[in-house]
């Protein structure tokens, strides 16, 4: 009995070994082990076994039986292993080959500009907010401590519409507008359209974008409004960005000031990008002038403030390097796909 | 505005900076410095010399060889010019040196021209004697250079001293921008005051002594002003035996040094205090003047006026006109007339320093079409103080340069006197405008070196009458902040109350329109608000269409630009325009932008702006193409509604077959369809274009960023195709209609799969093929649940002259 289990092992083994291909080692466990396997065979002869060794020989052809499965298991693994290594071979793809993309459209640079600094306010706790593009002459200069008879109002500036109503020449009415809804304090920026009455060249265009920007609180300071604009200065352009404020007259603001930063291309020793004297001009500034807000309805005694003016077109001009104002509106695609 | 260093040092004697640290520093409080040219930039090692001996150039007719003494040694030098002789003391620019240009006036070269020794015609020569020009000037700024030749010193030069440093060369001309608040700064005594302040130095303006004889003005000439509205001051002041002749050289010079010609010694005299004290002034011939009487009064509409310059004028009853007893002898604050002005015989003049409405003077100045250096300083709104301060200083020159014999007083009409303006002090508020910590002793002094009293007793600042940009605290402060330095001033971060930094839900909106569509590759465009009124004509908008009612723009920069859009396609089409002619393949642009619709016309209140979504595109894609972002854009603003797609939306400009107004919930959103053939060659498109416009005020009244989970379905779904013989005329969304309305609770989803129009086909059909799918939430579905459902939308669909194919 011994012997013969011995003997269909052996040759279990001797033809696991001799299969070359998956099938033939299914062949092996039918032959050996199925219904009508050899070792099916012998289990199936175990009543002609005397009672007390069946037991034995039971645990021999179980064991014989687990030898050959594990085998045929092993060669399996292997032999489908094989075959798996051999197809990736033949799967390699040439990865320099061009790939394949969704074809995106681009944003206008003007936006990624105004984005960068929404970003950086919204940061600060300032809502973004709008104001009409076509404004009373009322909110556009008089409530902003421009007469009647100020030369900012002369035709050659600005758009008419009627004696009462103009294309807005700056976002500034919109500092008017908020403040009139008296919701204090106020923390807001508002981009938009303005339009002034110049010819088209490269650095001019009858419309472009600015960027207000309005503080009201109880007791904010002129140096409230240079560290503001220094956060400002040092996230849109770089952590290195130096500021330098220098007086100047707006007639909503006093004190006012223009805002230099150091030249980003060549961080102040002076360049062809900043004319040779290491900053550039990026926006006007001031603590809003009592008289604004008394027009508007606040109270300078308990509230101050301040307020600035970005130009959306000389951010992305400066920051993109683009040397023609006019590319921004021509809306040519090779210009667009750049940003 | 322009001041040579010189001059403003004439003021500031114990100034001593270079040109670059003035700038800086003027700038920094609040004189811009625009830029400024060293006279003596190109100039280099020149010196005074003297020609100790001349001898002919053996070899050259036209040439001499000098020897000069140049003060460390005598240097032999050729030159070709006529003027010079022994004994001279000339400027000589020393071998390795610099000169600024050529001979001629204009030859001036960026960098200057390096004077090297050499060899003229086989003659050593060891630099070279200079001409004005040569020293990158001109004779106006020394009228006593030869026109043609070197420049020769007087005999009282020191020989081997810098030749620069002699003719006051080392100078500096400044550009500022002065702001329109500061008009006491459009004149060289203001600026001196800013930089006297500026750099902690004494200020010292001239000072006007007394002038004039024994008699009285008063007999000479008489001043009317009959609309002292307009002429809230006139100064008259009278000199007689004139002596015309130049004006010295010192005066010359700095007049040429800001760019005015010196002419004679009279009208230098004007141009000089008008700079000087930034008043304006005329000379009038007073034997011209009829009656010896001055008037000053408007004009009448439809006058004419012959101006010095010999140009007649047109005026109107807005200008403000110098009168004689008969005549016009002066367009007030602009120019005075040809018939009174100063001749070289003149013997008795008059001089005029008056006060006109600068608001008046500035329209008057564009309507007549004239501004001169007059009218540019008047428009400013002059100080009436400084007038009498100008004419005196002007007597006072006539006296010193004895051009004339002045009459004593002055005619002065001066109604309302302007009074200083005294604004209360409180230095604990400055510092917390400024968020400084300075004391009440260091504001007083800043306001000292900017000649502000201060009375202690009432806490007040008295800002002279030339300051009327002083009026209240925050002036102050600035004047504070000016003078201790914007620099020096802290910088921190409002406190306070903290505030919600938010995008509008507008705005919000507007940036998920900008996500899908460059997401859908569409990149964005931006065109101008204002068109012409002809794009209605190109886009073939009916005369009668409402889009016609604009609003216009009064003073446009002409036609193309003056009209507010009504539509958004102008833009777009002519941005599709420019890339198809510039060859770019497959473009897709998009915009956001306003359209202004006028709620009456005329205009009595502000149009309404409506934000607009534009899409356009050619090159590859198709009308579904452009449907398909406005359902991405809908379903990311979460408008999960169907919408529908109504084909009879009449837009003139879009092709008549293959447009559609876009309605949600009821309500037109906004349209899309393939641009007009006709339309598309009028803009040069020569591609089939499409474009959808969205209306972004219906976006935001139905969009929301709200979402809930629904659930994820727990049980099988069943399908149902079904094949369909439809009339042409039945739109496949009208099948839709009717799967959904008749679908029933169980109906999950329906998707086109087959549309077939053909030879297989019946005239007149097309063949059409739905898959519908049913799911319950809770329960698996019978067959008799789809076929009660499939019943209903069969029958319906039948109802429509729809076959069904077996």
């Amino acid at each position: 009995m011994k012997e013969k289990l011995e003997q269909i092992k052996a040759e279990a083994i001797a033809q696991i070994q001799a299969a070359e291909v998956p099938e033939k080692l299914n062949d092996v466990r039918v032959k050996f082990l199925g219904k009508k396997g050899e070792l099916t065979a012998v289990l199936k002869g175990m009543k002609d076994v005397a009672p007390e060794d069946r037991p034995r020989v039971g645990q021999m052809v179980n064991d014989a039986r687990a030898a050959i499965e594990a085998l045929l298991e092993e060669s399996r693994a292997k032999m489908e292993n094989a075959i798996r290594e051999q197809k990736m071979k033949e799967e390699v793809i040439d990865v320099t080959l061009p790939s394949k993309k969704n074809i995106m459209g681009h944003r206008h640079p003007n936006t990624i500009a105004l984005e960068e600094v929404e970003r950086i306010f919204i940061g600060m706790g300032y809502e973004v907010v709008e104001g009409p593009e076509v404004e009373y002459d009322e909110y556009n200069f008089e409530k902003l401590n421009i007469p009647a008879d100020h030369p900012a109002k002369d035709e050659q500036d600005t758009f008419y519409i009627n004696k009462d109503i103009v294309l807005r020449t700056q976002t500034s009415p919109v500092q008017a507008r908020v403040m009139e809804q008296g919701k204090l304090p106020i923390r807001m920026i508002a981009p938009g359209r303005v339009f002034r009455s110049d010819e088209v060249d490269a650095t001019h265009s009858p419309s472009f974008h600015q960027i207000e920007g309005l503080v009201i609180d109880r007791q904010i300071s002129f140096a409230d409004l240079k560290g503001t604009l220094e956060v400002f200065a040092k996230e849109l352009f770089g952590t290195e960005t130096r500021t330098k404020f220098r007086p100047h007259h707006f007639p909503f603001t006093e004190p006012s000031a223009e805002m230099d930063v150091s030249c980003f291309k060549c961080g102040g020793k002076g360049c062809r990008f900043c004319k040779g004297s290491g900053w550039i001009e990026i926006l006007g500034c001031g603590m809003v002038h009592p008289h604004v807000l008394e027009m508007c309805g606040i109270d300078p005694e308990e509230y101050n403030g301040f307020a600035f003016g970005v130009g959306l077109e000389r951010i992305a001009l400066l920051k993109y390097e683009i040397d023609d104002m006019r590319l921004l509106y021509e809306n040519d695609i090779r210009f667009l796909e750049q940003f | 505005m322009n001041t040579s260093l010189s001059w403003i040092k004439a003021y500031v004697p114990d100034l001593d900076v270079s040109a670059q640290e003035y700038t800086d520093a003027m700038t920094l409080s609040g004189t811009k410095v625009e830029g400024y040219e060293k006279l003596d930039k190109d100039l280099d090692k020149i010196v005074i010399g003297q020609i100790k001996k001349i001898e002919k150039h053996p070899d050259a007719d036209k040439l001499i060889v000098c020897q000069v003494d140049v003060g460390t040694e005598t240097v032999q030098i050729v030159t070709g010019a006529p003027n010079v002789k022994e004994g001279d003391k000339i400027p000589v620019v020393l071998d390795g040196g610099r000169v600024a240009g050529g001979h001629e006036p204009g030859q001036k070269v960026a960098g200057g021209i390096k004077i090297k020794k050499g060899k003229l015609r086989g003659v050593e020569s060891n630099g070279m004697m200079c001409s004005i020009e040569e020293l990158g000037t001109t004779r106006e700024m020394y009228p006593e250079a030869p026109e043609y030749g070197i420049y020769i010193f007087p005999e009282d030069a020191a020989v081997g001293e810098s030749a620069v440093k002699a003719l006051g060369l080392d100078d500096a001309i400044f550009e500022y921008e002065i702001t329109s608040n500061r008009v006491d700064c459009f004149s060289v005594i203001g600026i001196a005051r800013e930089a006297a302040a500026t750099f902690r130095k004494e200020f010292r303006p001239p000072v006007v002594t007394p002038t004039g004889n024994d008699e009285d003005v008063n007999g000479y000439i008489k001043v009317t002003v009959e609309n002292p509205e307009l002429c809230p001051r006139y100064c008259a002041r009278v000199v007689k035996n004139i002596k015309i002749g130049p004006s010295p050289k010192w005066m010359q010079r700095r007049l040429a040094s800001v760019g005015i010609r010196p002419i004679n010694n009279l009208v230098d005299i004007t141009n000089y205090v008008m700079e000087e004290y930034g008043q304006p002034m005329h000379a009038y011939d007073l034997d011209t003047i009829a009656g010896h009487h001055i008037i000053v009064r408007n004009a009448k509409n439809g006058d004419k006026f012959t101006t010095l310059d010999g140009q007649e004028r047109d005026l109107d009853e807005d200008v403000i006109m110098i009168c004689d007893g008969e005549k016009e002898v002066g367009i007030g604050g602009i120019m005075g007339g040809e018939n009174s002005m100063i001749t070289d015989d003149v013997k008795t003049m008059l001089f005029e320093a008056a006060c006109f409405d600068g608001v008046n003077i500035r329209k008057s100045s564009k309507r007549i079409g004239l501004r001169t250096d007059a009218s540019a300083k008047f428009e400013k709104g002059l100080d009436p103080n400084n007038a009498q301060a100008a004419i005196d200083r002007a007597c006072q020159l006539v006296e010193e340069m004895g051009a004339g014999e002045v009459v004593g007083g002055m005619v002065d009409v001066y109604g309302k006197k302007k009074e200083p303006v005294r604004v209360p002090f409180d230095a604990r508020k400055i510092n917390l405008m400024l968020g400084t910590e300075l004391s009440e002793g260091e504001m007083l002094g800043y306001f000292k070196m900017l000649g502000l009293e201060y009375d202690a007793e009432a806490k007040e600042v008295i800002a002279p009458t030339f300051r009327q940009d002083l009026a209240c605290l925050a002036d102050l402060a600035e004047e504070v902040a000016r003078f201790y330095g914007y620099d020096n001033i802290p910088t921190t971060l409002p406190s306070g109350e903290s505030t919600m930094g938010k995008l509008s839900y507008k705005l919000r909106i507007e940036e998920a329109a900008r996500d899908i569509a460059e997401f859908c590759g569409f990149s964005q465009g931006m065109t101008y608000s204002f068109e012409s009124p002809k794009v209605f004509d190109r886009l073939m908008i009916p005369e009668d269409s409402p889009l016609r009612r604009t609003v216009d723009i009064m003073n446009p920069l002409g036609e193309d630009y003056s009209i507010m859009r009504t539509t958004s396609l102008d833009g777009m089409l002519t941005s599709l325009a420019t890339n198809y002619n510039r060859r770019n393949k497959d473009v897709r642009l998009y915009e956001l932008g306003n359209i202004y619709l006028p709620k009456q016309i005329p205009l009595t209140e502000l149009p309404e702006e409506r934000m607009q979504f534009t899409l356009g595109m050619y090159g590859e894609g198709d009308f579904f193409t452009m449907k398909g972002v406005v359902e991405e854009f809908f379903e990311k603003v979460g408008m999960k509604k169907k919408e529908v797609y109504n084909p009879d939306s009449g837009k003139p400009y879009l092709h008549p077959g293959r447009q559609a107004n876009i309605v949600y919930e009821g309500q037109v959103v906004g349209y899309l369809g393939e641009v007009h053939p006709e339309v598309a060659d009028t803009y040069g498109i020569g591609e089939r274009a499409y474009i959808a416009v969205i209306d972004m005020p219906e976006i935001v009244k139905n969009a929301t960023f709200d979402r809930k989970y629904t659930g994820i379905a727990k049980y099988p779904a069943v399908t149902r195709d079904i094949s369909m013989v439809v009339p042409k005329s039945v739109l496949v969304g009208q099948i839709e209609e009717v799967i959904e309305k008749k679908g029933g609770s169980y109906l999950e989803s329906y998707k086109l799969f087959d549309l077939y129009e053909g030879a297989q086909i019946k005239a007149g059909f097309k063949s059409v093929a739905y898959s519908i799918v049913f799911r319950a939430k809770d329960k698996t579905l019978e067959e008799a649940d789809v076929s009660a459902a499939m019943k209903k939308i069969l029958k319906a669909l039948e109802e429509l002259g729809i076959e069904l194919r077996q």
